[in-house]
């Protein structure tokens, strides 16, 4: 997909830059996604059944990475999220590769993600 | 020398600029480890048999090159332990037992990293005493002349490092110390990157306690060093029981065994341990160089970098080649995570030392920091890379 991990990081930043309209009010210390070295928030509402994910970093290619997951997922059903069994992370290889250690919390962002999903099937019951 | 350097990384020559963090390992010490892998695993002290007499012999000879290195008055005031830390937490827990109580004071510094800050404060909070803080001047200079009024007569010690692992500025160590001192307070010199980058002799620095670690000085990781002047040693007591540590064990009392195995309880970590020795000779050939080049130029290269905020300046003492800062309008994370790419490992974060990141007002910081072996070449190619890597996030 990507001619270098260079590239992959020009187009994630590219991602980072576009994902707009987060509001300051909404970066409180309970939006955080524990996990990540630099700050990520990420807040939902949910409309039809439907999670509409929005989020924002301080740190643009972990910007990129969130945005890349709130394009999938965003607008989904609880149950079509928990059903995914997330493997578009790793055809784009970012799961093996991007995040070796525990600095940019990809694993987190899915944890919160999967988290948001299931507290919103229960509310449902 | 190294031959972990000569590798690549992503298909980039490695540029290994996270010294602090750990250095990497010489052929002698990895060879040393083979050795006693392969000929000589057996526990130290207790057997009477071959193995475990050349085991000995090994981590015994690792001791006296640490008290050689050092200037260590006697041997047994070189005690193993883990690391830095772990040196850290046996003063703060048996110093504390015997000596700090209810209203005491303990004085740290700003730029502490959160070993010598933590394990204080569990102390403190067991003997319902407090920490008070020397603070660091915006050029990340400790504040010295601060030191005479914190003191009170309830102050019972002072911990400081040698210099700080953020900051990279030599601390007046041997200042605080004369202070200290006046007024019959004990103190603790955190010397994980200081014995790296100094010429450290304690008993001219005549500090009363000097931690440092192995893995940051060319030794097997897991490995550490405590030294204490005896005269403290000998009136804590131990840290943690078990074996090696007694003398005579009964269920009515039990007594310790002598310098510096009360503070060596259960199986130590002996193979490492016994890497100190070609670790040191290494130190001793290499870290003669001085790193004082490699820090200039990288001062000079950096300063000229766009919106560069460099923490701990020249102006605030001498400044070892490890250099920690922020550019503006981009994130550390994300200098970190494309230089990596590039083939270049730096350290980005809070570095362990929260509070200093609150002092400067930043969420974090990029480290990059040099050993001896690392190159003008790579420092050129580092600052290329950096450019290369702002104009992307710009």
């Amino acid at each position: 997909m990507f001619d270098s991990w260079l590239d992959k990081y020009e187009y994630l930043i590219e991602l980072g830059k576009s994902l707009e309209g987060y509001p300051e009010s909404d970066k409180t210390d309970d939006k955080l996604i524990k996990g990540c070295q630099s700050r990520v928030w990420l807040n939902n509402k949910v409309h039809d059944g439907k999670i509409l994910f929005n989020a924002d970093s301080d740190a643009i290619i972990t910007k990129g990475i969130i945005s890349l997951l709130v394009r999938i997922y965003s607008g989904r059903t609880p149950e079509e999220i928990l059903s995914s069994d997330f493997s578009v992370v790793e055809k784009i290889g970012l799961r093996e590769n991007l995040s070796p250690t525990r600095a940019n919390g990809l694993v987190s962002m899915i944890a919160k993600i999967r988290e948001t999903a299931s507290e919103n099937i229960r509310e449902e019951r | 020398m190294f031959p972990s350097l000569d590798k690549e990384v992503y298909g980039k020559k490695l540029v290994y600029f996270d010294n602090a963090a750990t250095s990497q390992r010489p052929s002698s010490v990895i060879e040393l480890w083979n050795r006693l892998t392969v000929n000589s695993t057996a526990n130290i002290h207790r057997a009477v048999h071959k193995l475990a007499a050349d085991a000995t012999d090994a981590y015994e000879d690792a001791r006296d090159a640490v008290k050689n290195y050092i200037n260590a008055a006697f041997r047994e005031e070189v005690v193993f332990s883990s690391g830095t830390t772990a040196s850290i937490n046996l003063v703060a827990s048996s110093f504390s037992e015997a000596f700090i109580g209810d209203g005491d004071e303990v004085i740290v510094s700003e730029a502490e990293h959160h070993s010598n800050i933590v394990s204080w404060q569990l102390a403190c909070k067991r003997k319902n005493a407090r920490i008070k803080v020397i603070p660091v001047a915006d050029n990340g200079r400790l504040m010295v002349e601060s030191l005479e009024d914190l003191i009170t007569p309830r102050t019972r010690i002072v911990a400081v490092s040698h210099i700080s692992n953020v900051l990279g500025i030599v601390n007046p160590v041997e200042e605080v110390i004369r202070i200290a001192h006046s007024h019959d307070v004990p103190v603790l010199v955190d010397g994980a990157q200081g014995i790296v980058h100094r010429k450290v002799d304690v008993q001219t620095m005549d500090c009363d306690f000097y931690a440092f670690s192995g893995h940051k000085i060319y030794a097997a990781t897991g490995t550490g060093v405590l030294y204490g002047k005896k005269k403290w040693l000998e009136a804590m007591p131990p840290f943690m029981g078990g074996g090696e540590m007694v003398g005579n064990v009964s269920f009515e009392e039990t007594t310790y065994a002598p310098l510096p195995m009360k503070f060596e309880a259960g199986t130590q970590h002996f193979t490492g341990q016994a890497t100190f020795k070609p670790a040191l000779e290494t130190a001793a050939l290499i870290n003669a160089i001085e790193d004082g080049e490699l820090s200039e130029m990288m001062s000079w290269e950096l300063g000229r970098v766009e919106g560069i905020r460099i923490f701990g300046t020249p102006d605030a003492g001498e400044k070892i080649p490890l250099f920690s800062f922020c550019i503006d309008g981009v994130h550390h994370e994300d200098l970190a995570l494309i230089l990596d790419k590039m083939g270049i490992a730096v350290r980005s974060g809070q570095m362990c030392a929260e509070p200093l990141m609150k002092r400067f007002g930043v969420t974090g910081m990029l480290r990059a920091s040099l050993a001896p072996y690392n190159t003008e070449e790579e420092i050129k190619y580092f600052i290329e890379s950096l450019k290369r890597a702002v104009s992307m996030l710009r």
